[in-house]
């Protein structure tokens, strides 16, 4: 645990991304099985106990620190792991750290019950440093900005494979992944992994910005506002994922037996509905996508209502044949021949745009937001499918965003990169005409848009604007006006504006705008599109 | 007559004697003030005239360039303003020249801190304990976090790591007034010869602590020498250096910040630090409580920082406090 405590102290203060992989294959190399497995694991995609979660933390510190000075510590470290870490009352034996794999064995035999003193003789054991692993270890997610694409970069360069292959062989093995390391480092055979529906790492796209593409090279597809979903089929089951790998099937169970054959797609997921035109009918906007996201069980109800349907982009492998390797244009013929044999129900094919030229395109995109459609994507007809994001090969070029002034009323601290610095913003619309004494309401909250400089003054404007605190949450004299982007705007019961935007980001600070010019609710549900 | 302390009034802008018309470390100009140390967020300049201890008459003397009003006290020593307060300045610890100031009228005793820290620091003389009825705290590291290890370990720490890089520098970042005569001095003491290397806006503060007896040895500035010279080298500038095109000058420097904040891993990571060093001027949570307790006044004052949790901790311990709303004192780079 030491050497694994220190490889993520060193990660935390590293900013170069060749030191990064240059620390995490040392350790790769150094580090015996399978206690590198389970580092690897826990850099690149988290690992997971069910006993140990923050709360559980949280309540541990409670009974420690006195609750008010915990909240208060909290609140200005920004992360629970760390401030557990230092405040941790320091045992009276000399540490005697366990190895990766003994903590990662004791965290998995806790259950709720037994945490609570399982986890307490197990902090003993460390420093303050092994602590902060450990609990970060512990509840998934490390944050200490190592992506899970640079953890298995590392792992290809410790042992001199290429990553993509990893990428491919990754998502089919589990922690602490014995094949992995007995194909990279001990020369066996690579894992097998045909048989199974195992999520193949998506092609992804760079921002267009200033480029201009020749749509003879190009082809132009609408950007749909869903999500992009994976669905796979292999060895007689089918699965879906989301962007990130997540096996998300559980939630869409209505999409898991409609696939009459093996294969590996790439398209939107989208609810029924009539906005976002298609070739067989239309979606409903993201809104009521939402609405059946994160479900772990799905009522009947809801699949009637709201049922989904795969809009499809793009076909990786079918039946056995690997397309990857094949161009966009081979790769669309073979998808528009595959649609045939696709329910109608559960399939549509995402169309083409035509354009006579980029200024045509242009044009239509302009034309587009009443589809709440999100924009247009790019791509370049002799394009392989390519793991990850390869300049020049796909952009998406979003429609612009929409802009509305609000006033900022609460700050509360962030996390992470931002974190102790009051980063978090709440902001309001006027409920009528201020001059004629009208409130503001609170219609969204946005955490970017700024630079490192602008936080520091926004930090300052909230310390020395503060008019109210409710626990880590200040409110200010509402004296600052915030030009907030968005992409949409939708009905909901979150605010008592009745109205939340999709993607808020501070787009400019108007430290020069007198908040009672700041707009009205009304003008921001003009803009809605449900 | 006067209801207790009521002569003695926090304002937004300073702590205010009425009887004798001055305000101590005022956030701006006054005609007449009493200042406590010569960080620039306590003493500003342009006041009528200034009481403080020689050392930091000297500072603000060289920060702005006038001296006009100035009244030196010395440790120890105790000045008569008008209307009956006696004034007399103790030793803070914070940084060369610090003072609590101890003001007494009508037999009540209230004494304002400023910044201070427990710790032994061969830059300036201890922090001395003082009974008084209203203790007036700072606060700025009031958090149970805060910890500051021993800075023998601190030192280690930077040691080791230009030990490993002779071809590279380590480029450490601290407060042009204190922190950085501090780190430099320690450096000696954990035995450290070689010629250090300075940002020219340390140049003067470092011959301004040697005229007072503080021995930082060998000092170079950054300017006048090669990349080649300083590879091994420590190198010391302020920390709106660290990630400024001037370090380029610098052989390959591994960025260093000598600051209690470096505490918490983001805050280090928000300032791109690689080698974080917990150093600081400041009292850690542990020494702010142990002053409290030791002090032991009827009352505690809380200023600049982080005051909730300083509150809280006097509340569970059944000693009175309250929080002042002090504007305009900045903390970051402490």
């Amino acid at each position: 645990m030491e050497e694994f405590a220190a490889l993520v102290d060193a990660l935390v203060y590293t900013r170069s991304r060749n030191e990064k992989l240059r620390l995490i294959a040392e350790y790769l190399r150094a580090t015996a099985d399978p206690d590198r497995g389970w580092a690897l694991a826990a850099l690149a995609d988290g690992l997971d106990f069910p006993a140990v979660k923050s709360s559980t933390i949280r309540n541990l510190m409670k009974d420690r620190v006195d609750p008010v000075l915990w909240t208060l510590s909290r609140d200005f470290v920004g992360d629970t792991a760390e401030t557990a870490s230092l405040l941790w009352p320091a045992p009276e034996e000399p540490p005697s750290p366990p190895s990766v794999s003994e903590a990662v064995e004791l965290l998995s035999s806790m259950n709720r019950k037994s945490v609570v003193t399982e986890l307490p003789r197990l902090l003993d054991r460390l420093d303050a440093s092994g602590r902060y692993a450990l609990l970060k270890l512990a509840t998934g997610g490390m944050r200490i900005g190592v992506s899970s694409r640079l953890a298995k970069t590392a792992f290809a360069q410790a042992f001199d494979v290429s990553v993509d292959e990893v990428e491919e062989y990754w998502h089919g093995l589990a922690a602490p992944y014995p094949e992995l390391f007995n194909w990279a480092a001990h020369g066996k055979d690579p894992p097998d992994i045909e048989n199974l529906p195992t999520f193949r790492p998506f092609m992804l796209a760079h921002p267009l910005e200033e480029t201009v593409v020749d749509l003879t090279e190009y082809a132009a597809e609408w950007k749909w506002d869903g999500i992009r979903v994976q669905l796979v089929r292999a060895g007689g089951e089918t699965r879906l994922y989301s962007r990130s790998g997540d096996d998300i099937s559980a939630t869409f169970p209505e999409l898991l037996d409609v696939l009459p054959f093996n294969a590996v797609l790439d398209g939107e997921l989208l609810v029924r509905g009539n906005v976002q035109g298609g070739e067989a009918g239309g979606a409903a906007s993201f809104n009521a996508l939402q609405q059946r996201l994160g479900r772990k069980t799905v009522s009947k109800k809801m699949l009637a209502e709201a049922p989904a349907f795969v809009r499809l982009y793009d076909v990786l492998i079918a039946e056995g044949n690997d397309l990857r390797e094949k161009d966009w244009t081979r790769r669309r013929a073979a998808l528009e021949r595959l649609m045939a044999r696709l329910p109608e129900s559960h399939f549509d094919l995402s169309s083409l745009v035509e354009a006579r030229d980029f200024e045509h395109l242009a044009e239509i995109r302009e034309g587009s937001r009443d589809d709440a459609i999100e924009g247009l994507m790019l791509k370049r007809k002799d394009s392989p499918y390519i793991a990850g994001r390869r300049v020049g090969y796909w952009y998406k070029w979003k429609r612009d965003p929409l802009l509305v002034d609000c006033v900022l009323m609460y700050a509360q601290r962030g996390s992470g990169k931002r974190s102790s610095f009051f980063s978090d913003y709440t902001f309001g619309c006027w409920d009528g005409d201020p001059d004629q004494g009208a409130d503001l309401l609170p219609v969204g909250k946005a955490y970017s848009g700024f630079t490192d400089e602008e936080l520091k003054k926004l930090d300052r404007h909230v310390r020395s604007n503060t008019v109210n605190r409710f626990g880590p949450v200040r409110e200010t004299d509402k004296s600052l006006v915030f030009e907030v982007a968005f992409d949409s705007v939708h009905e909901s019961k979150r605010h008592k504006s009745g109205l939340a935007m999709r993607f808020p980001r501070i787009h400019r600070i108007r430290w020069d705008k007198p908040p009672h010019e700041a707009d009205r609710i009304e003008a921001l549900r003009s803009l809605v599109r449900d | 007559m006067a209801a207790p302390f009521s002569w003695i009034k926090p304002e937004p802008h300073g702590i205010y004697i009425e009887p004798a018309d001055c305000w101590v470390d005022p956030s701006r100009a006054v005609d007449k003030a009493l200042v406590t140390h010569g960080h620039a967020d306590h003493a500003r300049g342009g006041h009528g005239q200034t009481v403080a201890t020689p050392e930091t008459l000297a500072i603000m003397k060289l920060r702005y360039a006038t001296s006009d009003g100035a009244t030196p006290v010395e440790y120890g020593e105790t000045i008569r303003l008008p209307g009956g307060v006696d004034a007399t300045y103790i030793p803070a610890g914070h940084v060369l020249g610090s003072a609590q100031i101890l003001l007494e009228h009508a037999g009540e005793r209230v004494i304002v801190t400023g910044d201070y820290k427990r710790r032994a620091d061969p830059t300036c003389p201890p922090f001395k304990v003082t009974a008084c009825d209203i203790f007036i705290t700072e606060a700025t590291f009031g958090l149970p976090v805060f910890c500051h290890p021993p800075i023998e370990e601190e030192m280690r720490k930077l040691l080791d790591r230009l030990a490993a890089h002779p071809d590279r520098c380590v480029l450490v970042g601290a407060y042009a007034l204190g922190k950085a005569q501090r780190v430099i001095a320690e450096l000696r003491k954990a035995g450290h010869t070689d010629p250090i290397y300075l940002h020219g806006a340390m140049e003067k503060m470092c011959r301004l602590y040697e005229e007072h007896g503080v021995d930082l040895g060998e000092l170079r500035l950054v300017a006048d020498h090669t990349k080649e010279e300083m590879r091994g080298a420590i190198v010391v500038c302020p920390p709106s250096a660290l990630n400024d095109r001037w370090s380029r000058r610098l052989p390959d420097p591994i960025t260093a910040m000598a600051s209690g904040w470096m505490r918490v891993r983001q805050r280090a990571r928000q300032r791109n630090v690689e080698l974080p060093l917990v150093i600081s001027d400041h009292a850690d949570w542990g020494e702010l409580t142990r002053t409290i307790r030791e002090v032991d006044a009827q009352e505690n004052w809380i200023t600049h920082g982080r005051e909730d949790a300083l509150l809280r901790w006097c509340q569970l311990h059944q000693r009175r406090a309250r929080a002042l709303a002090l504007v305009g004192y900045e903390d970051e780079d402490d």
